[in-house]
């Protein structure tokens, strides 16, 4: 058990440390969050005068965004990198030793957990700068960065899921377009009560995405909101499930090793 | 205890869904100790073997036992005792050496002190202590050979699998690692299975060699053995007037059948006898008034052995697909 | 003249054939132009019920506007990526060494943004007009929009080629397309600019997309307004970029 432990997290590691010396891997999720936030809050800002609108201000709304947005980018980025490992063959040296396939997966997703999490630090900080108080407190800013970890354990896992079962860097590359859309199709710019028309808030309705927002949303800007909590961590909850179902899965196909 | 060091197989076939059978019934046995060169041309199958053998892919029929466990059902226990150098350097450009062996003893469950330790240690052995902090991007083809050799060694394995471990290295490079495999197998008594296309690396290093040709073995034995058995020399003469060739080959046939692939204006004769007389050569062309600008004797090679059993060079004479399409015949399916 | 446009066609023909006959290309072009339309207005609609938004021809020709000319940016800046990748694989050697003459070279990429950008705003045009987008400006009207939206697909394709021409690698796509990205952003993307209030405000005031922005949304619901500035403005930058990638060319040539 030990020794389990100690591969996953050297798996863990070598996730993080390769991120980490790929400045664009680790700049980009940073900084392109913030300039959308920095753009959506200032153009939308007026949206805040609607009546019902939850706050009067549309940068503490929109704070909720990045940690989504961010959570996709970094997981995409380095599961790109496992798809190249399966490419080069890396995969193939690990399956050479001892490790178990469980343990390979579970140390990819640990790094890429640990990545999101310094990611949302980094946006509470930026928040925080730009005046920003968490209504949930500290102990918001806690569960905040719970709920990232279980929203990047649901895109990591589908991410990877993609990676083993294509081993194309370029499969996974595409997965951005398709998370973005689902992003867009949202509450992430508009509550969704709020969207006037029917079919869109129908489809943010059914979208799990709009149930990431909104809980991360909640911290931020309501306190605690059990509901959308609950609601929140369900989604991401789900999709972890199913990402990770799928990837053990393409995991044991891609092995073959007897 | 013999069998814990030797590797073999019978009927061994790998066949890809929608793609060729990669390989198609092989069997062998190497024995402890012994380094087995695995000759034959790009596309041949050497590569799925050795997937097979090291249970990176589960064969489609036969058997294969490795260090004594059988490789379908033992898959764990083969892979604690085998160490292998695929044909990809498989590395990560963005750590370093030292940080490499750091993963890889931690994957073998080697840590601590004894981790730091073996580290140094085949850092030393494979003379990359200098490089050992710098980003695997920064290392020559060569140095990268020689960490992907330092890790499958961090367990101490008892058989080790080289798949084409010198191609694209210089010629001191691969001098180099013929040194340290030739050791491996001689003082430690380490198995060594080697896949090459390079006649000489088989000549050089290997105590016994497989050659294998679209997926089955079609000659095995000792380099000298092969050799000798498929043909005598071959005599290759140059005139210095160009206008005398066919005088040359009308002497030269008397010995031997004409043979082509050698130098342009040139007459190669494969010597009819194994102990064909070279100064009664010398004498029929002096005799009909030849006159020589050169006159070569050429010992039989493995590339001689390849064309006896399959009427054709092994060198050049592999698939247009690339290795890796040999095993990516068969995409994961869900 | 005869020899430019004889290369230019050559070179044109070549990446619109491979535009048209393959999906990877020809699908995110038209899906994200499409895309951005359906979200902005399917999710943003309500802000034209905040005070102060008074915008004739409603939400849906709003943003219209603004999805016509970022795709016109970006079809000019995707042929840009074209530019780089051919320089690394090594096919643009090949169109140099061949050309009696290289400006027709940039003529037919330009002609092929061009192209490609009319693909995308016909369907962008047909998909609008069935979400009932209410069209209060007259043909004049309609045609200074397209004609904005066309000088800006210029200035989107030379600046991208003048990048591409002195990177010359497809790495250069951030530095092609984030200034573009930023450019159309910072610009009254989702509310007029008198909604706009704070640093936005600012940035958005001297963002030369803005008056382009306000003419295109004047002509789409028939009250023409900084009509004069825009068209500078759109030439403008069609010209100074023209200048960036001749000179982009030259440094090419110059490179062998």
């Amino acid at each position: 058990m030990n020794v389990a432990l100690l591969q996953t997290a050297a798996l863990g590691h070598r996730a993080v440390v390769r991120t980490a010396r790929q400045p664009a891997n680790v700049v980009f999720p940073l900084v392109f969050p913030m300039l959308l936030l920095a753009v959506n809050s200032g153009g939308l800002q007026s949206a805040t005068r609607l009546p019902g609108f939850p706050t009067d201000s549309f940068l503490a709304f929109a704070l909720a965004v990045p940690f989504v947005q961010g959570a996709l980018l970094a997981t995409i980025n380095a599961n790109v990198e496992f798809a190249r490992d399966i490419q080069t063959g890396f995969l193939n040296r690990l399956a050479l030793t001892p490790v178990r396939g469980i343990v390979l997966l579970l140390g990819q997703l640990g790094g890429l957990m640990t990545i999101a999490v310094i990611q949302a630090v980094f946006y509470l900080a930026v928040g925080y700068a730009f005046g920003v108080r968490l209504a949930s407190g500290v102990g918001g800013a806690f569960m905040l960065l719970v709920l990232e970890i279980v929203i990047a354990l649901g895109f990591a896992a589908l991410g990877s899921w993609a990676a083993l079962r294509t081993g194309s860097t370029e499969a996974v590359q595409g997965l951005f377009p398709v998370f973005f859309v689902f992003l867009f199709l949202s509450s992430m710019n508009m509550p969704r009560n709020l969207i006037q028309a029917d079919w869109f808030r129908w489809v943010a309705t059914v979208n799990p995405v709009s149930y990431l927002v909104e809980a991360v949303r909640s911290l931020v800007i309501e306190g605690w909101n059990w509901e959308a909590l609950a609601l929140g961590f369900a989604a991401a909850g789900a999709l972890s499930v199913i990402g990770f179902a799928l990837s053990a899965h393409a995991l044991y196909r891609r092995l073959e090793r007897t | 205890m013999e069998r814990e060091n030797s590797i073999e197989a019978h009927g061994l076939v790998r066949e890809f869904k929608k793609g060729p059978r990669a390989v198609d019934g092989i069997d062998l046995r190497v024995e402890p100790g012994e380094i087995y060169g695995f000759l034959g041309p790009n596309g041949a199958g050497k590569s799925t073997t050795v997937h097979m053998l090291t249970t990176l892919l589960p064969p489609t029929a036969g058997t294969a036992t490795v260090a004594g466990f059988d490789v379908v059902k033992e898959g764990p226990k083969v892979r604690k005792a085998i160490g292998a150098a695929l044909q990809e350097a498989a590395l990560d450009p963005f750590l370093t050496g030292r940080e490499h062996l750091r993963l890889q003893t931690t994957m073998h469950g080697i840590t601590g002190e004894e981790r730091r330790r073996r580290s140094d240690e085949l850092l030393t052995r494979v003379g990359l202590t200098q490089a050992a902090d710098r980003k695997i991007k920064g290392y020559s083809g060569g140095m990268k050979r020689r960490l992907d050799l330092a890790l499958a060694l961090v367990h101490r394995p008892r058989i080790l699998f080289l798949d084409e471990p010198t191609t694209g290295l210089d010629v001191q490079s691969r001098t180099a690692l013929w040194v340290e495999v030739g050791r491996l197998a001689k003082e430690e008594g380490v198995t060594v299975f080697l896949t090459t296309q390079y006649l000489e690396e088989a000549d050089v290093l290997a105590d016994r060699v497989g050659i294998i040709d679209h997926g089955t073995i079609v000659a095995e034995g000792t380099p000298e053995t092969l050799k000798s058995e498929i043909s005598s020399s071959t005599v290759e003469a140059v005139p210095a007037d160009p206008a005398q060739r066919l005088a040359v080959a009308s002497v030269l046939e008397r010995f031997g059948e004409q043979t082509t692939g050698y130098g342009p204006g040139s007459v190669a004769v494969q010597l009819s006898s194994p102990n064909g007389n070279l100064t009664e050569i010398v004498r029929a062309l002096d005799a009909d008034g030849v006159v020589l600008a050169q006159l070569q004797i050429h010992e039989p090679t493995l590339d001689d052995v390849f064309l006896a059993k399959t009427g054709r060079h092994l060198e050049g004479s592999g698939d247009d697909e690339e290795q890796g399409q040999e095993l990516e015949a068969e995409p994961a399916q869900v | 003249m005869k020899d430019t446009l004889a290369v230019a066609r050559g070179v044109s023909w070549r990446v619109l054939h491979m535009f048209f006959t393959n999906p990877a290309f020809l699908l995110p072009s038209l899906a994200f132009p499409l895309f951005f339309f359906t979200a902005f207005v399917g999710g943003l609609s309500r802000i034209s019920q905040v005070p102060g938004f008074d915008f004739p021809t409603g939400y849906t020709a709003f943003q219209f506007v603004f999805v016509l000319l970022q795709s016109a940016a970006f079809a000019g800046v995707f042929t840009g990526f074209g530019i780089a990748r051919d320089f690394e694989s090594g096919f643009m050697r090949r169109l140099m060494l061949a050309a009696p003459n290289r400006s027709g070279i940039l003529l037919g990429y330009l002609l092929s943004a061009l192209v490609r950008w009319l693909t995308v705003a016909s369907v962008v045009t047909v998909v609008a007009l069935l979400a009932q987008m209410n069209v209060g400006g007259n043909g004049v009207d309609l045609i200074g929009l397209y004609t904005l939206a066309l000088l800006l697909n210029l200035a989107g394709a030379l600046w991208a080629a003048g990048v591409a021409m002195r990177l010359r690698t497809q790495q250069a796509a951030p530095v092609m397309q984030m200034p573009v990205f930023l450019l159309l952003f910072f610009a009254p993307v989702y509310v007029p600019l008198a909604l706009l209030k704070g640093w936005i405000h600012g940035v958005a005031s001297v963002n030369p997309i803005t008056p382009l922005l306000e003419a295109g949304r004047g002509f789409i619901s028939g009250e023409p307004e900084l009509a004069l500035a825009a068209f500078a403005i759109g030439f403008g930058l069609a010209l100074g970029f023209g200048v960036w990638a001749v000179r982009g060319l030259r440094s090419a040539e110059a490179a062998g």
